[in-house]
C-alpha cells in the first residue's frame, strides 16, 4: 500500500494523514507566539517524521532536545544521539537508506564537521532534511548568528531554502519534505534560518492544526534502487564497474553530478507552487532594490519603511531558495533597478556574488552592507549605505 | 511622546532573568493584540556575564530583529552593567533615542557627571528603582528582581496592562516551558522557593503590580510620557 493510500486514516497519535495541499492551503491556522526552536518542534510534529538524530548543542537552539520530547510523546519513531555531527549525518543516511523520513539540525562548526555527508546524501539521493540554524564558524568560538556556513553548502547538491522568519521556518520545514521527496527530485534539503534572530526570537506564527499530519515517506518512490534485501547498501556505494575502470568511473561521476544538479532544477516546479514562487517582491518598481535572504530580508523591509519616511522609494526582492537559485526571476525583478543592494550577515558577501553572476549590467550591484560574527544589522545601517552610494552616484553624474 | 513602536533594551547579568523579562513583556503585548517581538543576545551561558534581551512593541508588523542599537527605553538590571561596563555597548546607554527612558535597579545613584551630562543633552529621563529590594520584600526572593523591572517599564509607558502581564506570567510559569539547561535550572530554583506554582504566580504578580503602580506614579509626578500609540 502506498503512503498516499493512508490519507484520511489516523496515526497512532490520532493525527489524520492529510493531503499536503489541504494542510498548506485549506486548513485553518491559529496564531501562536513562539520561539523559532519551538516552531521547529511544531513543524516536525506535523511532518510524520520517523527518525531524528541529535547532537544537541544548545544554545544554538533547543530544537534537538524538543524533538526528543516528540519521541517521548510518540510522534517520532526513532531518536538517537550521535557522537559528533559527522556521526549524526551518517546515522541519518542509514535511516534514510532504510526508508525513514529523517530530520536533524545543526549549526556553524557542526555543519562544517558534518560536511562530507551532505554531498554523500545528495549523490545517494537521500531526501533527508537538515535544519541549519546558522551561527559563526570561526575561532574563537562563536554562538552568534552568521550565515557564512551557507556558502560552504551551496555546491553540496542539497536543496537549500533560507527562512526569513519563524513563519517561513514552520512552512519551509513541512513543505521541504514534500519537495525533497518527489521522485524527480529526491534530494536532501537544508532549511536554513539565522540563529538567535529566528531560533531565539519570539514571534507570531500561524500554525496548521496539530491533528493533521503529512502522509508518510514512501521509499519506493525513489528514483534509485531502494535499499532492501535484494539491494543491499554495498551495491549502491561501490558498484564494481564504476570502480574498475577509470574512464567509466569519471564519466559516471561527472554525469551523476550533473544529474544531481538537474534534479535541483527539477524541484523548481514543485517549489514554485508550494512557496508561491522562489522569490517575493515588495515595491518592485523602485529604482533602488534590496535583494537578500534570511534575516537580512526583514532588515530590508524595515529599511524600506525608514527610507519612505525620508522620501526615498526603495523596493525589495526576497530570495527564498538558494538552491535552486532563482536566476531568471532575479534577472527579471531587477531589470529596471538603477542600484541593487545585497545586505548580508557574513563577511564574504557570497549572496552578492551569486546575484552579480546572474544580473545583467552587474556593476549596479552593491555588495553590502555586511555584518559578521553575530553582529546586528540595524535598518539605519542599510539606509546609510544606500544613501552614501546614491550620493556618490549623483556626484559622479555631475562630473560628467 | 507617543510612538508607533517602542524599543526596549534590557541589560543585565546571566541568571537575572533578563531574557525571561523580554519574552514575558512581548507575550503580554501579544495578548492585547499589539505586534511584538523579543529576542535575547548572550554569549556562552554563564551567570554574572553580560546578558541582554530586547522587546519591540508596536502597532505595525515588526520585522526588525537582533541587538537593539537605538532603544527608546533601557532597563539596567544590575549595577555592574554601569560600574563594570557589563553591557554590549559602551557606554551602556549608547544609541538611546532623544526623550528616552532609563530605568536603573539600584539603591544609590550610579551615573557619573559625564553620563548625566550626555543624558541631559538627549533629554533622557532616569528612574531609579530598588527592584531587588522590592523583590525581596514582596516575593521573598531576589529572583523576582526582573518582575519589579518589567512592572516598572510597563507602569511608566503603559506598553502593556497588568492584566496582560498576568496572562503572560501564567503562560510562562504556569505551563511546561521550553528552556535551555541553565534557564531550566533557574526555573526549578525559583519554583522550589514556593510551595505551589500558584503561590509563585501570585508573588510574581504582586511584585509586578507594586512596581507598576510606583513607576506610574513617578511618571505622573514628573509628567514623563513615552507611550505606544493605540492600534
Amino acid at each position: 500500500m502506498t503512503t498516499t493510500a493512508l490519507i484520511g486514516t489516523k496515526n497512532k497519535k490520532g493525527q489524520v494523514y492529510t493531503d499536503p495541499n489541504e494542510i498548506f492551503f485549506e486548513a485553518p491556522r491559529d496564531a501562536s507566539f513562539l520561539t523559532g526552536s519551538e516552531i521547529i518542534k511544531e513543524a516536525i510534529k506535523r511532518s510524520s517524521c520517523e527518525m531524528s538524530v541529535a547532537y544537541p548543542i544548545t544554545p544554538q537552539s533547543e530544537a534537538a532536545s524538543l524533538i526528543g520530547e516528540l519521541f517521548a510523546e510518540g510522534y517520532v519513531d526513532i531518536y538517537s544521539r550521535g557522537a559528533s555531527e559527522f556521526d549524526v549525518m551518517s546515522i541519518c543516511a542509514g535511516g534514510s537508506f532504510g526508508g525513514s523520513r529523517c530530520f536533524t539540525t545543526t549549526a556553524g562548526p557542526g555543519t562544517l564537521r558534518a560536511m562530507e555527508n551532505f554531498p554523500m546524501w545528495a549523490g545517494s539521493r537521500l531526501p533527508i532534511q537538515v535544519c541549519i540554524t546558522c551561527r559563526g564558524i570561526n575561532s574563537p568560538l562563536s554562538i552568534q548568528p552568521d550565515t557564512l556556513e551557507l556558502y560552504y553548502m551551496l555546491e553540496t547538491g542539497c536543496l537549500i531554502w533560507h527562512a526569513e522568519t519563524a513563519q517561513d521556518l514552520f512552512d519551509f520545514i513541512m513543505k521541504g519534505f514534500v519537495v525533497a521527496e518527489q521522485p524527480d527530485v529526491h534530494l536532501p534539503i537544508a532549511v536554513a534560518c539565522d540563529g538567535f534572530f529566528v531560533t531565539h526570537t519570539k514571534d507570531v506564527v500561524m500554525m496548521t492544526p496539530d491533528d493533521m499530519c503529512l502522509p508518510r515517506y514512501d521509499p519506493y518512490r525513489s528514483p534509485v534502487p531502494c535499499m532492501d534485501m535484494e539491494c543491499p547498501p554495498v551495491r549502491m556505494m561501490r558498484d564494481p564497474f564504476v570502480m574498475k575502470n577509470n574512464y567509466i568511473s569519471y564519466a559516471t561521476h561527472a554525469s551523476w553530478q550533473q544529474e544531481v544538479r538537474a534534479a535541483i532544477e527539477r524541484s523548481r516546479k514543485h517549489t514554485e507552487v508550494l512557496l508561491d514562487g522562489l522569490i517575493e517582491i515588495e515595491n518592485g518598481d523602485a529604482e533602488v532594490l534590496i535583494v537578500s535572504s534570511g534575516t537580512a530580508v526583514s532588515q530590508g523591509r524595515e529599511t524600506i519603511t525608514l527610507m519612505k519616511d525620508e522620501g526615498f522609494d526603495v523596493g525589495l526582492v526576497k530570495i527564498k531558495t538558494l538552491r535552486p537559485f532563482p536566476t531568471e526571476e532575479i534577472k527579471a525583478a531587477t531589470r529596471n533597478a538603477k542600484r541593487i543592494f545585497v545586505p548580508e550577515f557574513n563577511v564574504a558577501g557570497w549572496l552578492a556574488r551569486e546575484v552579480k553572476a546572474v544580473v545583467e549590467d552587474n556593476q549596479r550591484v552593491v555588495a553590502g552592507p555586511h555584518v559578521g560574527g553575530g553582529m546586528t544589522m540595524p535598518p539605519e545601517v542599510v539606509m546609510e549605505r544606500i544613501l552614501r552610494t546614491l550620493k556618490a552616484d549623483k556626484e559622479e553624474l555631475s562630473h560628467v | 511622546m507617543i510612538k508607533r513602536r517602542l524599543n526596549i533594551r534590557m541589560s543585565g547579568l546571566g541568571g537575572q532573568g533578563v531574557v525571561t523579562s523580554a519574552h514575558v513583556l512581548a507575550m503580554a503585548a501579544s495578548k492585547e493584540n499589539k505586534w511584538s517581538i523579543s529576542n535575547p543576545f548572550f554569549g556562552a551561558e554563564k551567570r554574572m556575564a553580560p546578558a541582554e534581551a530586547y522587546t519591540r512593541i508596536g502597532i505595525d508588523r515588526i520585522y526588525d530583529r537582533g541587538e537593539l542599537v537605538y532603544p527608546d527605553a533601557i532597563i539596567v538590571f544590575h549595577p555592574q552593567v554601569i560600574t563594570m561596563q557589563k553591557s554590549y555597548t559602551a557606554p551602556f546607554y549608547s544609541g538611546v533615542k532623544n526623550g528616552g527612558l532609563l530605568i536603573i535597579n539600584s539603591d544609590v545613584p550610579l551615573l557619573s557627571k559625564e553620563d548625566k551630562a550626555s543624558l541631559v543633552k538627549l533629554n533622557v529621563s532616569t528612574f531609579y528603582v530598588s527592584a531587588t529590594k522590592i523583590a525581596i520584600d514582596i516575593a521573598g526572593t531576589e529572583l523576582a528582581t526582573n518582575m519589579a523591572l518589567i512592572g516598572s517599564v510597563a507602569g511608566i509607558t503603559g506598553c502593556v496592562s497588568l492584566q496582560s502581564l498576568d496572562l503572560a506570567l501564567q503562560d510562562r510559569f504556569g505551563k511546561k516551558y521550553v528552556a535551555s539547561g541553565g534557564t531550566a535550572t533557574l526555573d526549578e530554583a525559583i519554583k522550589k522557593k514556593f510551595a505551589k506554582k500558584e503561590q509563585l504566580l501570585a508573588k510574581n504578580l504582586a511584585t509586578v503590580t507594586h512596581a507598576y503602580e510606583r513607576a506610574g506614579a513617578w511618571a505622573n509626578d514628573n509628567k514623563y510620557e513615552l507611550m505606544v500609540a493605540a492600534a
